[in-house]
């Protein structure tokens, strides 16, 4: 394999590994708050038709991801408020929203199916940077939103481990009895967090229609929803992690391109990988848990009920 | 900030059995209610929708038949994910549990006994699926047993390596030689087509391993030790665990026989509808995640799961009715399904909880939260 050839595959990884980046990075705000959200799938989706039809009407890129953020967002309110507000079981909840967000699409789609997007978000070189041999190409010749997914995953990083508020999150998803004690507003966390995690998958979505495709087709998301909340686990619920994380999940959807055009094997066969892969990162997750003594957020899964706290 | 009125939430101290019944009830009508907004925002009357096809449905023997077709698939899998779902272990990979139903039947059929009797092909058939489906949610049972690896995610990801799997073998291997360049593979022979109710297209094979499978459900929930353990790891881990049960041989025997349901409800999917391997989509039709609902929907009865599953077959049938009478596109039944069950897993507070709309006085409002 020549040096080019591995900046390419290198550059495919980082672009499929954006937005299930994004995705991730909210869905880790989600559930060190406390509430895992499986609705991630359905978000992605809306988001991505929203941003779509959106781009269509305006004319506008940018208005695109920022509709499909908003999207995003409001159906996330919807899981944050049966599962933090009503104490809803939240797996059931999630894929709920899951199913809801397929449906809509699907319904918001249907004219929009196999239009051409006129509008595009160009690759954006950063000058010096992308002349550099193999990483030029791979890093430093992306469109915007890869360097906002990173951006965004540095700063997750550094709002969660390193500012006040980051104590809040982490406190909230860990004993939230405790957190409501030392007079922080648990519902309050959770809601927000929730909702960020929506923005940030309807951004994924944006990202898949409008440059990753860019089209809209039903189910276009093809799983990159539960994906990414794998690789929350795979990331150990930390932003940095999540960022080498996606990349290495982008790679095995770049390497099954590669390896059907240099060698030919069965697409369908090659398109098991990322979901294979997935189930491996699974595993791969779980020894490092145990290993390394850090799991889930302790209140994960469990709804916050006021009046049965324990003082 | 604090707005100046909320929730609040007391719990009740016992259930109220009427509460159990009006919650589903009333989830599936507030969810009939906000999808009509759904459709209306879309351009489509709503009460020219349900109209059209409720009367379409209920009012002619191909509706009827249409319902109890796409019931059958929907009870099997449900009837598996109650026993699933009480043990809490979260099966979501029925869909690809049956679609290697589908494959193993259609293998068997086309490939290995293509001329045995069909007496002996259809019991064969099944038995095949059901080891198929079961085999399916191994990978996933052993890793959560062992491993406690989240389930949820496998067995999803299983449902898309299934998606694949099939295709493979449609666009490869097992590409029929009469389907003009279809991705089908061949129409199975006459003896391993699943015998129909004279004069209309329900497989009442398939339909009478549904019915049984829901009431062996009950009896090994209700009945036996086993039943027993599954209930008490679902309701509390801990205790079954300090009681002396092993949980890895729960969860393994939860996923296999659910897998297993599901798989027999790929048989009657591939030999009593479609004939022959299809693509994947076509085959499984979302049935896998529909019937989530259905046991959801059934409070985890599996009893219960017979009239549920009627009610979503008829939400499916609908929807198919649907896309070919409005050209809306067949996922958009996918809103109901987000919607009923959102209102359902809303709707358990109720039981639980009263839950009272209080106004702070500005007193309480500073006191803060």
């Amino acid at each position: 394999m020549s040096w080019e050839a591995a900046g390419h595959i290198l550059h495919m990884a980082i672009r499929s590994g954006t937005p299930l980046l994004l995705g991730a990075v909210g869905e880790i705000y989600a559930q060190r708050s406390g509430v895992m959200n499986l609705g991630l799938e359905g978000i992605m989706l809306v988001g991505a038709i929203t941003g779509f039809a959106t781009t269509l009407a305006t004319g506008q890129v940018w208005l695109g991801f920022i509709a499909a953020c908003l999207a995003g967002l409001a159906l996330a309110l919807i899981h944050a408020f049966t599962s933090v507000s009503l104490y809803a079981n939240q797996v059931v909840s999630g894929l709920a929203l899951a199913m809801l967000g397929l449906g809509l699409s699907s319904l918001m789609g249907r004219a929009y199916v196999g239009q051409p997007m006129p509008y595009r978000l160009l690759p954006t070189p950063v000058p010096g940077l992308a002349d550099l041999p193999v990483v030029g190409p791979a890093f430093f010749d992306q469109d915007p939103i890869v360097y906002l997914a990173l951006a965004i995953a540095l700063v997750a990083w550094f709002v969660l481990y390193r500012t006040r508020w980051g104590i809040m999150v982490r406190a909230v998803g860990d004993d939230p009895a405790s957190a409501d004690a030392m007079g922080v507003d648990v519902y309050a966390v959770r809601y927000a967090c929730v909702a960020f995690g929506g923005a940030m998958s309807g951004l994924a979505g944006a990202y898949l229609s409008l440059v990753y495709t860019p089209a809209w087709f039903e189910g276009m998301t093809a799983g990159r929803g539960w994906i990414a909340f794998a690789l929350v686990i795979f990331a150990l619920w930390d932003p940095l992690k999540a960022i080498l994380g996606a990349y290495l999940f982008g790679a095995t959807e770049a390497l099954q391109y590669f390896l059907q055009t240099s060698l030919g094997l069965s697409a369908p066969l090659l398109g098991m990988i990322p979901y294979a892969a997935t189930i491996l990162a699974m595993l791969v997750a779980v020894s490092e848990t145990l290993r390394r003594r850090v799991g889930a957020p302790a209140a994960l899964g469990k709804p916050y009920i006021r009046e049965e706290r324990v003082l | 900030m604090r707005l100046p009125f909320g929730l609040r939430l007391e719990r009740r101290l016992e259930e109220e059995g009427w509460l159990k019944l009006a919650v589903p009830i009333c989830s599936i009508v507030l969810a009939l209610a906000l999808a009509s907004g759904v459709f209306a925002a879309h351009g489509l009357n709503p009460a020219l929708v349900y109209g059209t096809v409720f009367s379409r449905l209920l009012g002619t023997h191909t509706g009827l038949a249409f319902l109890v077709i796409k019931s059958i698939p929907l009870l099997l899998c449900a009837a598996g994910l109650v026993l699933a779902f009480r043990a809490r272990v979260w099966n979501i990979g029925a869909e690809g549990q049956l679609l290697l139903g589908s494959v193993a039947a259609a293998g068997l059929a086309l490939f290995v006994l293509p001329d045995a009797p069909a007496c002996l092909l259809i019991p064969l058939m099944f038995l095949a699926g059901f080891l198929a489906g079961a085999a399916w949610a191994l990978l996933p049972a052993v890793l959560k047993a062992k491993l406690n690896v989240d389930e949820v995610i496998t067995t999803l990801m299983m449902n898309y390596i299934a998606y694949k799997l099939v295709e493979y073998l449609i666009y490869g291997p097992w590409r029929g030689k009469a389907t003009w360049g279809f991705p089908f593979t061949d129409i199975i022979p006459a003896n391993a087509q699943l015998p129909l109710i004279p004069g209309t297209s329900i497989h009442w094979p398939t339909l009478l391993l549904a019915l049984a499978a829901a009431g062996a459900m009950f009896v090994l929930l209700e009945r036996t030790s086993l039943g027993y353990e599954v209930k008490v790891y679902g309701g509390n881990p801990d205790l079954a665990r300090a009681v002396g049960m092993r949980p890895g041989k729960i969860i393994l025997i939860c996923m296999l026989i659910s897998g297993g349901l599901a798989g027999l409800a790929g048989v009657g999917e591939l030999a009593g509808v479609h004939k022959r391997l299809k693509y994947p989509w076509t085959i499984s039709g979302g049935y896998g995640f529909t019937a989530i609902i259905v046991a959801w929907l059934a409070r985890l009865n599996p009893l219960a799961c017979v009239l549920t599953a009627t009610f979503m077959g008829a939400l499916l049938a609908a929807g198919s009715m649907m896309r070919a009478s409005f050209n809306v596109p067949y996922a958009s039944v996918s809103v109901f399904n987000g919607l009923i069950l959102l209102c359902l897993v809303a709707g358990e507070v109720l039981l639980r909880y009263r839950v009272k709309l209080v106004f702070y006085r500005r007193e309480e409002e500073g006191a803060g939260p």
